[in-house]
């Protein structure tokens, strides 16, 4: 039934998108074609990618409200990096992006793993080191396109079968995440410590070594997001992705991630993530103001949390030992 | 049960014990503060009560007694509002009530005091006491005055003096309790239900809560007693009630009823199906637990489990069955003793490292422990296995289903397909997945926590017969069980614990009920 549930919502957020982009070629004819489909997807690709590290971390009923933080870090170090020694080929340049978002994920989850905090209070703390940490590392100065080299800036906007390369790395990355998701054992790891932590340790699973372990997927894509946001901006300046964690959450949440843990699909995040961008695009086309577009933002978020809740109510039945402690538990409180 | 009351319906005044004790010394004048009569409750499997009548009398303790699982707490459940009985009726003063709601039970002056109460840390005695039911100014503010002074009056009715200001951790756990008395007797109770208070007690402390009981009794109130201690209950009780299988089987005054008679009305049940119990020829010690200690659940315990042996481990809830069996799982760590599995010491640091021992523990609460319900059936069967289904940290579904498929026909699961979530099949199923899971690891022990709390009756001799043929094929069994047909008819050799030490190991030959209970509730 849940399977089949997250069919039909997966298959609900595509007719709702397909419905916005219908009724937005009403009015702006163009809207709707294959080149600005590209555009919106490209468009988009940032927040596709870090919704998947998000949904990682929420699945393990956690949170990383750190991710936009690593973004500004990363890239700022590695435009700087970029800056001072052109001659560094881009490949080393992403994979030291790559790194650094991984260390900054794994101090995340070495605080949830050995020390038992609560995610987000960690996250929130480490979501103010890292942005004070960018600005550290830069004196607050800003890292212009002029500095960059053209390999850097020019790379992921490459076409390639009319669709940036930023775009196709968002795609590979679908394709790694839904691998890792479905077919590994982390990833199985992953749902059963969010879905049941008790039962999951009683399985065998190290549940806060799993969670480290999300923390460190979701601050790799944050790494990797440092770079393609700061070439795709062509700047890098401390304040880069300021509050985009939150776009990351409301992703997973129209996405259908339950906050609590253990139910997601990678279709989902990417479906949310993409909602989100053809609204984002779609709004000052038609011409609606940027401050208006925040609250229909926030009213579809909350809408979606309205609606997973009612579905997790109906959430199979429990077996019959645990309705007396739940029964307590509701007499108590 | 019929009691004679069904067939003289014109005096249903007399309270209906009186009616089924034949030779009763007390005055016929007294009057049952409350009385339940013909009460009934099922869940979903389970009778849990069934036709049940009991009575309180004003300034009289009375001790309900049962093993666990004869229906107790489901009678302090209904009393206290939170359960609806599905027959019968509840009489306060001799006039029929309804407790539709908690509110209901305690408007009618029940009150109950439970194993863990409810209270706050953060806050203050006296706030603890009138949570909910602050007495409030003119105005409609909290009246703090009044709530600081009347807990201090409270609390000197109960001859304590608690600070009503200090905050309640600052307390220690026998003061807490009498800050849950307070609050109990707060709203005028006047039909007090003690659910365990002891559980968590010293000896000088339980003598502290005798003290208020008595001091209780005097003032009029009528008090249900719970608890498995026997000498506690010889001490402070003037009526007993004794359940079993949501059964009243006995009750009366206590006075002149020996110890023997209440053990044999607690556990003398005719045994309903004959245990299937295979006798086969127990193989060479794969297990054996020596010195082994924890730093509070249990010290000291030692035992050798063979090849093809059900080892039963009893004992009242509380005095360590679990722990240890959690332990032996790697689920907690031990502080001392050691483990030899087939002659070699090992040391379990986590379940993991005990399900490649080939160890695994069927914890009691499966719905709690067992299964992830939102994934689906074979994917919680391969969990504990799947380093065996994956390869190079991949997955390999194909060998997850055929997994799951020959537990699933083993068990005969019921399930549209191997891919639903396990959250939407029926409880029995649930547990069929559960099982399956843990026999998929193809253990060489398998410890069972209560393997049938919670099944009815038929069910249960399925896993019985279930649990032999395991043993039979030679997989070695700890079942722990609070329910002693099961302990006696099952089990090679029993364990019995009292207060996390080891009271003795009985063998199969010498396995009697009386014996265990007295072993277990320290009975010489």
């Amino acid at each position: 039934m849940i399977r089949q549930l997250f069919k039909f919502r997966e298959m609900l957020l595509v007719i709702i998108i397909a419905i916005l982009l219908a009724v937005f070629s009403v009015r702006s004819p163009g809207f709707a074609a294959p080149g600005n489909l590209a555009n919106i997807f490209n468009d988009t690709s940032i927040l596709i990618i870090l919704a998947l590290g998000q949904m990682t971390v929420i699945l393990t009923k956690s949170i990383d409200l750190s991710v936009a933080a690593n973004v500004a870090f990363t890239g700022m170090a590695v435009g700087m990096l970029n800056a001072a020694h052109p001659e560094l080929p881009l490949v080393l340049i992403v994979i030291v992006a790559l790194c650094i978002g991984a260390v900054l994920g794994a101090i995340n989850g070495i605080f949830v793993w050995k020390l038992n905090i609560p995610s987000i209070v960690v996250t929130l703390g480490t979501l103010t080191i890292y942005r004070g940490m960018a600005f550290v590392l830069s004196g607050g100065a800003w890292v212009n396109a002029h500095q960059m080299t053209a390999p850097f800036l020019q790379t992921p906007r490459q076409l390639f079968l009319g669709l940036p390369i930023l775009g196709w790395t968002a795609i590979v990355i679908v394709a790694v995440m839904y691998l890792v998701m479905s077919r590994t054992f982390l990833g199985r790891a992953i749902y059963a410590s969010g879905g049941n932590p008790t039962a999951a340790v009683y399985a065998g699973i190290d549940v806060g070594r799993t969670r480290f372990f999300a923390f460190v997927i979701s601050g790799t894509l944050a790494g990797l997001c440092g770079y393609l946001w700061v070439s795709r901006y062509a700047v890098a300046y401390v304040d880069i992705a300021a509050g985009f964690e939150l776009d990351t959450v409301a992703a997973c949440v129209i996405g259908g991630i339950s906050t609590l843990g253990g139910i997601g699909s990678v279709a989902g995040a990417v479906l949310g993530a993409l909602f989100l961008g053809v609204i984002k695009n779609a709004l000052p086309v038609i011409n609606i103001s940027p401050f208006a577009q925040m609250a229909i933002s926030g009213s579809v978020i909350i809408a979606a949390v309205i609606f997973n809740a009612r579905q997790e109510r109906r959430r199979g039945r429990i077996i019959l030992r645990d309705r007396g402690a739940s029964e307590q538990i509701e007499v108590a409180a | 049960m019929t009691s004679p009351a069904d067939f003289l319906p014109g005096i249903f005044s007399l309270p209906v014990y009186l009616m089924n004790k034949i030779t009763l010394p007390e005055p016929m004048s007294e009057t049952p503060l409350l009385e339940m009569r013909g009460i009934s409750k099922s869940f979903p499997g389970v009778k849990a009560l069934n036709d049940v009548n009991i009575a309180l009398f004003p300034g009289r303790v009375t001790a309900l007694i049962g093993e666990n699982g004869a229906g107790k707490s489901t009678l302090v459940k209904i009393l206290t509002g939170i359960y609806e009985s599905d027959e019968g009726e509840i009489q306060v003063d001799g006039k029929p009530v309804v407790f539709a709601n908690a509110q209901d039970a305690i408007d009618f002056g029940v009150t109950a005091i439970h194993q863990e109460t409810v209270l706050f840390d953060e806050l203050s005695v006296a706030e603890n006491i009138f949570l909910g039911h602050a007495p409030k100014t003119r105005l409609g503010l909290v009246d703090w005055k009044a709530v600081n002074a009347r807990a201090l009056a409270l609390l000197h009715s109960l001859e304590s003096n608690i600070d009503p200001r200090v905050r309640l951790k600052d307390l220690s756990i026998a003061q807490r309790h009498l800050v849950a008395i307070a609050r109990a007797l707060s709203v005028d109770a006047r039909i007090v239900i003690m659910d365990e208070p002891t559980a968590a007690l010293s000896r000088k402390e339980v003598d502290d809560l005798f003290q208020i009981v008595k001091r209780l009794k005097a003032q009029g109130k009528a008090i249900l007693f719970i608890s498995h201690k026997f000498d506690e209950v010889y001490e402070i009780a003037d009526h007993y009630a004794v359940f079993r299988d949501g059964k009243a089987v006995g009750s009366g005054v206590l006075a002149g009823v020996g110890q023997d008679e209440i053990v044999k009305l607690m556990v003398g049940r005719s045994i309903e199906h004959a245990f299937p119990k295979v006798d086969i020829l127990l193989g060479e010690t794969v297990l054996s637990v020596e010195n082994y200690t924890h730093p509070t659940e249990f010290r000291d315990i030692s035992f050798a489990l063979r090849k093809g042996e059900i080892f039963g481990i009893y004992g009242l809830v509380g005095a360590g069955r679990s722990e240890i069996c959690q332990s032996l799982f790697g689920v907690t760590k031990p502080s001392g003793g050691t483990l030899k599995l087939a002659g070699k010491e090992i040391v379990i640091g986590s379940p993991s490292d005990a399900i490649k021992a080939g160890i695994v523990y069927v914890p009691e609460e499966r719905g709690r422990h067992g299964a992830v319900l939102q994934l689906p059936i074979y994917q919680n069967i391969s969990l504990p296995s799947l380093t065996r289904t994956s390869r190079s940290g991949f997955l390999r579904a194909a060998e997850e289903f055929a997994l799951a498929r020959k537990y699933a026909e083993r068990f005969d699961l019921r399930a549209a397909a191997l891919s639903v979530p396990v959250g939407t099949l029926s409880g029995g199923n649930q547990q069929k997945v559960v099982i399956g899971k843990w026999l998929a690891t193809q253990p060489t022990i398998l410890i069972l926590d209560e393997p049938t709390k919670g099944i009815d009756i038929g069910s249960k001799a399925a896993v019985h017969a279930f649990i032999s043929e395991l043993a039979s094929e030679g997989l070695s069994i700890i079942m722990v069980s609070s329910e002693l047909p099961e302990i006696l008819g099952m089990s090679d050799r029993v364990l019995v614990m009292r207060e996390g030490l080891s009271a003795g190991i009985f063998e199969r030959s010498h396995l009697n009920a009386e014996t265990l209970v007295r072993a277990a509730t320290g009975n010489a």
